[in-house]
């Protein structure tokens, strides 16, 4: 069988002497969604950060397409220009505006001319509903546009794997269902993606598999009409049924 | 929108009838204030000594002439600082344990800089080094001078850099670096651009007191205006020749500092503007 699209394999990582991943293993097979779910603090962020080598990992492996991304001698902004990674609060850069923020990736890291790079943005930016806000600065735009904005700018590079860390979490409730359907599209083109979600109804929906973190391990994992409907762990019925009662699903 | 003037907002703050108060209480202060010294026993005398105005003529093309020598020495440090300084403060902000070296030199260099008066900088490179007769080292005081100059001033102005790169949320760098930029480039495209942004003022506040410091450099005889102005009262035993001094450094400060203020005051209301 080929190697899966992204593996981990006992990854731990402790911030100080705060351990927070304890032995993460988890695979995720080409053109998966895999959403992460786990009450907050339980290391979905870290997860995250640490595929895209934006925190370095203290033991275990990571493996992207069979190769391993986490040992000695590995470019790591190669590894980046493989990933792409959209954040809870955007992250646009407050001085550039939406065309030069999507395309200041393939620019200066991938080399790729500015007409192209623009040509390329410019499709990218009215299939997502932006073709009026190419011009605008990142505050003159509404959370869900910033959003949308963000996931272009990790999409420009053409990853192979996707990274979405509770990108609705800071939006407001009605500007998240244009975020989630941007996310339903790619998932539907068949784009590899990890998602840290607190949206279990979306979760449901989209997810090929879900994986339940607790105590910096991946306490369950499966597809999820079975970890979101009977878990087998009373940890993850306890965190769902708070979700429920939070509302969420 | 019309600019208003300091002067405006403040009356305009007191309304029509503290304006008035404004105006009298303004005139009685200064007006009693100008008394008190043209009342006093010693004015004739001062007045003769700071004031004379056949002085002020003959010390004047000598004084105004020092003066380019300011702001030819003024520009040379001008061209140089901000260029060492950036330097110093992205040497200061690389991360890794690659980089430890480069760090640790960008610190001692600000704290040694920054911990030196600059006057004995001044004497230390001015009259230090010269004799040492290095082959291949100028020994032009006008080029200590302005290495005096620019090692002091670039040690503050790294710090000013690098608190903007400081107030720069590290999520930018975060999503920089995750496009796949390196470090110089994320430094580059976006945490520099914000950071410079954001201490525009306080650089600017930077200029306009290395403007006055160059009258330091006359201490290594660079007949600057001060210089020229000391040289005049030596001839002459009258001080006008400082007043002309003093009223060419205004003249470049005030409109600096008045400029400064302008600025500062609309980049706040743009950015409160962004933030609503
Ligand atoms: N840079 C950091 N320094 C110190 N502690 C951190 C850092 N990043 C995350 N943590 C801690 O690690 C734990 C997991 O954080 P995170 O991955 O953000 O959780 P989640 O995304 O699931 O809410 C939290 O307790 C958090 O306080
Ligand atoms: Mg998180």
């Amino acid at each position: 069988m080929a190697d899966p699209k992204l593996a981990l394999d006992g990854v731990h990582k402790a911030f100080g002497d705060k351990l927070v991943l304890r032995g993460i293993d988890l695979e995720v097979e080409d053109h998966e969604v895999v959403c992460l779910i786990g009450p907050s603090g339980c290391g979905k962020s870290t997860i995250l950060r640490c595929v895209d080598l934006l925190d370095t990992i203290d033991a275990g492996e990571i493996r992207l397409g069979g190769e391993v991304i986490t040992g000695r001698g590995v470019n790591a902004n190669d590894v980046r220009r493989r990933v792409g990674i959209v954040f809870q609060s955007f992250n646009l850069f407050a001085h550039m505006n939406v065309l030069d923020n999507v395309t200041l990736g393939a620019r200066r890291a991938l080399g790729v001319a500015r007409d192209v790079a623009e040509e390329q943005a410019g499709e990218m930016l009215v299939r997502f509903g932006l073709g009026d806000k190419i011009d605008q600065y990142p505050d003159r735009l509404s959370g869900g546009q910033q959003q949308r904005a963000a996931i272009v700018r990790a999409l420009m590079g053409d990853p192979e794997l996707l990274l979405l860390d509770e990108v609705t979490s800071a939006l407001d409730p009605e500007l998240v269902g244009e975020v989630l359907g941007v996310i339903r599209e790619l998932a539907g083109r068949g784009l590899t993606m990890v998602l840290a979600t607190h949206e279990m109804g979306f979760a449901r929906y989209v997810a090929s598999r879900v994986a339940f973190l607790h105590e910096g391990r991946v306490l369950e994992y499966g597809p999820p009409a079975k970890i979101l409907s009977e878990p087998e762990k009373p940890r993850t019925r306890e965190f769902l049924k708070r979700v429920i009662e939070a509302g969420r699903l | 929108m019309k600019r208003r003037s300091a002067l405006t907002e403040l009356l305009d703050e007191e309304g029509a009838k503290g304006a008035l108060l404004a105006a009298v209480s303004s005139i009685v202060v200064f007006g009693g204030l100008i008394a008190l010294v043209l009342t006093s026993p010693n004015w004739e005398k001062v007045q003769r000594q700071f004031f004379s105005w056949r002085h002020f003529k003959a010390a004047w093309p000598a004084v105004v002439d020092g003066f380019w020598l300011n702001v030819e020495l003024f520009f040379w440090a001008m061209l140089t600082i901000p260029v060492l300084a950036l330097l110093i403060a992205i040497a200061r902000s690389l991360r890794g344990p690659a980089f430890f070296p480069v760090r640790v030199l960008a610190v001692i260099y600000t704290d040694v800089f920054r911990g030196i008066p600059l006057i004995l900088l001044i004497f230390l490179l001015g009259f230090g080094v010269p004799p040492l007769d290095i082959t291949g080292l100028p020994s032009d005081p006008k080029f200590w001078g302005v290495t005096a100059l620019a090692l002091s001033y670039s040690a503050y102005t790294a710090e000013i850099y690098r608190s903007g790169i400081d107030a720069v949320p590290e999520s930018q760098r975060s999503s920089a670096r995750a496009l796949g930029l390196t470090q110089m480039q994320a430094l580059r495209f976006a945490i520099l651009p914000q950071a410079i942004r954001n201490v525009v003022p306080a650089l600017m506040n930077t200029v306009v007191s290395l403007q006055k410091d160059v009258a330091l450099l006359s201490v290594l005889g660079l007949r600057e205006a001060v210089r020229a102005a000391e040289i005049y009262k030596g001839r002459t035993f009258n001080f006008t020749a400082y007043l002309v001094a003093t009223l060419l450094f205004l003249a470049v400060s005030v409109p600096l500092t008045r400029f400064v203020d302008w600025y500062t005051s609309r980049d706040r209301a743009r950015r409160s503007q962004a933030a609503v």
